[in-house]
């Protein structure tokens, strides 16, 4: 892929610094300590198995947990933990399961997403003045835009519940991009989609990347995260375990043994391996003769 | 005829049978033949008696109920003729002719057999039909024995269960036959036809006399609307009116105005403006329930707070503010800035809640706002709303110099108290529907409706959640005030006891509520259509008497479960349907769409 040249070639200033983020609940800890950055022009994975509080990460990040302690800065200021603001200030997310607004149209979804970048408030729409009208307009052709951008221009009119679920997903998407942030982030884009539907995403989210907005996505499809991540960070049990690219995560034992477990019990010994690989050899060897 | 051809030819490949076994031929001349009865049975005399309300004593001259029969009949033959493919009424039957002549079978036996039945119960017996009378109800009963042997419509089902069949015979069918397109003179101009029917259709009902009659029309109007819209004439309607929208608003709102002047009686006026009011009311409530989706409970105290205010500055004798009066559009202006502030007021503290909680807070503020009117009489508080006797005597309106509280004679029509306040709440109401249709169509409108769909999305989109609703919240709260101002003059004294949330009479939290609910949550004409069928119900049907909040009840619980979008459907919702018809076109775009992303 033609991510390595992209990094390089531009200077990395941090988009989002998230330092020392913990989140309690009661005696739960869900997040313990993460400190996470994204670059711009950066795409960062965030793995790691079943509950180990990668969307909780999220739901720090974009404002809707308070976390317990820590900050969230973005671009160098630090984001107060409001959904609205923190949108407001772009960076803007989809969901894990999805979350549109299933009763409006595909169009008003996408216009809903343009919420923070117009300024019209009641009285402006009762009064319909010509800015009133012109901004209108304006939102809508940006809508139809990033709707033509994710492939649905031909389905602006129709409900978002009655599309198929990969188009629901894109859908979220343009919802999120309408923001016109500068981070996004996608929890589980891939979730439940065949291998087509996951490359299209794939290329999705490097035009996303292209258009100069860094992204920060959670998924479990291991072979995406690789193909597309220069960085990615493994959580595990609410601690960040290793950060980097894609040999050092696939590398580290406790990355596979987060995620596979420990082969025996207790710590495997160099010599237990040796022993099994003796054996092994022998085996073959008696076959042979 | 190829289009008859081509009916039979689909039907009989698929085998079905009619419920009742009969040649599909002798079954269409039965409904035609039945139809043409039962509008016959109408010019029988169908008692001996004229103590039975209309008079249906008379040969050769139907009156009331019989001509609600007639009607009944004469749809009957209609749709009947249209299913033979007789050219020129082909237009009737868009998507299928089998379900509307069964349901118009249906309302020509409602009407009679409740008709026969009221009858025998209030004259005491069956001995009191005559001849005539027994003739018609044998008529009726003609057409649907000729409807029900139609091959039964729709797919064939295993399920042949009564209840599964009588379901198939009135669905209606998801195909529609393309029409030609129309020019536009002739769209404008069944445009105004249906509106003009529509109002015929509505000033009959509110001139009914009797609940009998009444009773008759409800069957009438409900099987025979049914029977439209499975027709798809009702969708073919709407089609219409979004193409010519401006156009058809503004012949709506005409036609509203031209009421008044069919009245002669200052009742039926009275009975218009309470609609309007009441309607205008529940169209602002729409805006906190339909389309922010907040459950308010006490939405009626905002009413009280806009005619108690209006009444306070009104220059009545009773208001504590005496020698004092504001003009009338002062006095709306503060009526509707007074129940803005207290929209705010209950607004904040509340908002935070979600769901059930706001329920109950609201629930309670408006149970606040009655007690506190109520004790604001000088004894155990400032003197300030006259406590349980209200402000009466509240003066008549008179703007430059018409006075609202005198019979005007325009144009050779006299319009009395009531017509005139009618007129002035007609033009409140044309107020509050523009600000509904501007304020939801909009990018705050838009944040309601996301907010109700999922306010955690809704937020995550950048929309602060507390500062919308409380927009929307303050919005209805002003309209409701601006409402009240006008039912302060209307009915001439405000007084604390209607302002609860459930009650026998109509202006109550839950009758504005349900109003919304069973017209149709979102829309502008469903609060209206709304508040004017529970509030003409219980005007009508006296004769249930202590009955009527549980037929009330049981009506809604009827509606509910068989049509639970209310009356009518949101424009969303009625998106949905359309969307089941061009799904053809539009699955092959779907395979294509990955591929469009790839080039992106």
């Amino acid at each position: 892929m033609t991510t390595a040249t992209e990094t390089t070639t531009k200077p990395a200033t941090p988009i989002l610094q998230a330092t020392g983020v913990i989140m309690r609940f009661g005696g739960l800890t869900a997040v313990r300590n993460v400190d996470l950055t994204v670059n711009s022009g950066e795409i960062v994975g965030l793995i790691g198995p079943n509950g180990a509080g990668k969307t909780t990460f999220f739901n720090c990040l974009t404002g809707l947990y308070v976390p317990t302690e820590g900050t969230v800065a973005y671009k160098g200021t630090v984001l107060p933990p409001k959904p609205h603001l923190v949108t407001n200030a772009g960076i803007a997310r989809t969901f894990q399961n999805i979350r549109l607004f299933s009763n409006m149209t595909v169009l008003e979804n996408v216009l809903v997403g343009r919420h923070t970048r117009t300024k019209e408030g009641l009285f402006a729409a009762l009064v319909r003045g010509p800015r009133y009208h012109k901004a209108e307009a304006a939102s809508r052709e940006r809508a139809m835009e990033l709707l033509e951008f994710i492939g649905l221009e031909n389905k602006a009119d129709h409900l978002a519940r009655n599309l198929p679920y990969g188009e629901q997903r894109k859908l979220e998407i343009a919802r999120a991009l309408a923001s016109e942030p500068g981070l996004l982030l996608l929890d589980e884009p891939t979730a439940g989609m065949n291998p087509q539907e996951t490359r299209a995403t794939e290329e999705l989210v490097f035009a996303i990347r292209d258009q100069g907005i860094a992204v920060l996505v959670i998924e479990h499809d291991m072979r995406f995260i690789f193909n597309l991540c220069d960085r990615v960070a493994v959580l595990v049990q609410g601690e960040k375990l290793v950060e980097g690219d894609k040999e050092t995560v696939q590398g580290d034992d406790r990355v596979i043994a987060a995620y596979l477990g420990t082969p025996f019990e207790g710590d495997p010994g160099t010599e237990e391996v040796a022993e099994v690989e003796a054996a092994e050899a022998n085996s073959t060897t008696e076959d042979e003769r | 005829m190829t289009d008859i051809t081509k009916d039979t030819t689909a039907t009989t490949a698929e085998g079905a049978k009619g419920l009742i076994r009969l040649s599909e031929s002798a079954a269409r001349a039965l409904t035609t033949i039945g139809g043409v009865l039962t509008a016959a049975g109408a010019f029988l005399a169908w008692t001996w008696t004229s103590n039975f309300p209309g008079d249906l004593t008379y040969y050769g001259s139907p009156a009331g109920l019989q001509w609600l029969a007639f009607t009944a009949g004469l749809l009957t033959v209609l749709f009947s003729l249209a299913g033979y493919g007789v050219k020129g009424l082909r237009w009737l039957t868009p998507t299928g002719s089998t379900a509307p002549i069964v349901l118009s079978a249906f309302a020509g036996l409602a009407v009679t057999w409740f008709s026969l039945i009221a009858i025998a119960v209030e004259l005491g017996g069956v001995a009191n039909w005559v001849v005539g009378g027994i003739l018609a109800g044998i008529f009726s009963i003609v057409p649907v024995i000729g409807a029900l042997a139609l091959p039964k419509p729709g797919p064939a089902t295993q399920d042949t269960g009564i209840k599964a069949t009588l379901a198939a015979y009135v669905a209606k069918p998801s195909s529609t036959k393309p029409l030609p397109q129309l020019p536009g003179w002739q769209q404008r101009g069944i445009i105004a036809i249906v509106i003009a029917l529509g109002l015929y259709v509505f000033t009959y009902g509110i001139d009914t006399q009797g609940g009998e009659l009444f009773s008759g029309f409800l069957f009438l109007a409900v099987f025979g609307l049914w029977a439209l819209h499975s027709a798809g004439l009702l969708d073919r309607f709407s089609a219409l009116t979004e193409a010519h929208k401006g156009y058809a608003v503004t012949l709506a709102f005409a036609a509203a105005a031209i009421f008044p002047f069919t009245q002669n009686n200052d009742h039926d006026a009275n009975v218009g403006v309470n609609i309007l009011i009441f309607g205008t009311v529940a169209l602002g409530l729409n805006i906190v329930v339909g389309l922010t989706g907040l459950l308010d409970l006490g939405y009626v105290a905002f009413l009280g707070v806009g005619a108690y205010t209006a009444a306070l500055f009104s220059g009545s004798a009773y208001s504590t503010i005496t020698g004092f009066s504001l003009p009338f559009w002062a006095a709306a202006l503060a009526g509707t800035a007074a129940s803005l502030v207290f929209g705010v007021l209950i607004g904040a503290p509340t908002l935070r809640l979600r769901g059930d909680y706001l329920a109950i807070v609201t629930l309670g503020f408006g149970e606040i706002f009655r007690i506190t009117v109520r004790n604001l009489d000088g004894s155990s508080g400032p003197d300030i709303t006259n406590g349980p006797n209200g402000i009466a005597d509240i003066p008549d309106l008179s703007i430059a110099g018409f006075n609202f509280g005198e019979s005007h004679n325009i144009a050779g029509f006299t319009l009395g108290r009531f017509a005139n306040y009618y007129l002035l709440m007609l033009i409140v109401t044309v107020i509050v529907v523009l600000v509904f249709n501007r304020a939801s169509d909009s990018r705050i409108g838009r944040a309601w409706v996301a907010i109700r769909e999922d306010e955690t999305a809704a937020t995550a989109m950048g929309i602060n959640g507390f500062r919308v609703k409380l927009i929307a919240f303050a919005l209805g709260a002003s309209l409701a005030g601006l409402a009240g101002s006008v039912n302060a003059h209307v009915s001439s004294s405000v007084v604390p006891d209607p302002y609860v949330f459930a009650g026998p009479v109509a202006p109550n939290s839950a009758f504005l509520l349900a109003a919304v609910v069973l017209g149709g949550m979102g829309t502008v004409s469903g609060p209206l259509l709304g508040a004017a069928l529970l509030y003409l119900i219980p005007e009508k049907l006296e004769f249930l008497k202590e009955y009527q909040l549980l037929a009330f009840g049981i009506a809604l619980i009827i509606l509910m479960r068989f049509r639970p979008e209310g009356v009518i459907a949101n424009r969303r919702r009625q998106l949905e349907f359309h969307e089941d018809k061009d799904q053809d076109p539009t699955e092959p775009t779907a395979p294509a769409a990955p591929a469009a992303t790839a080039g992106v």
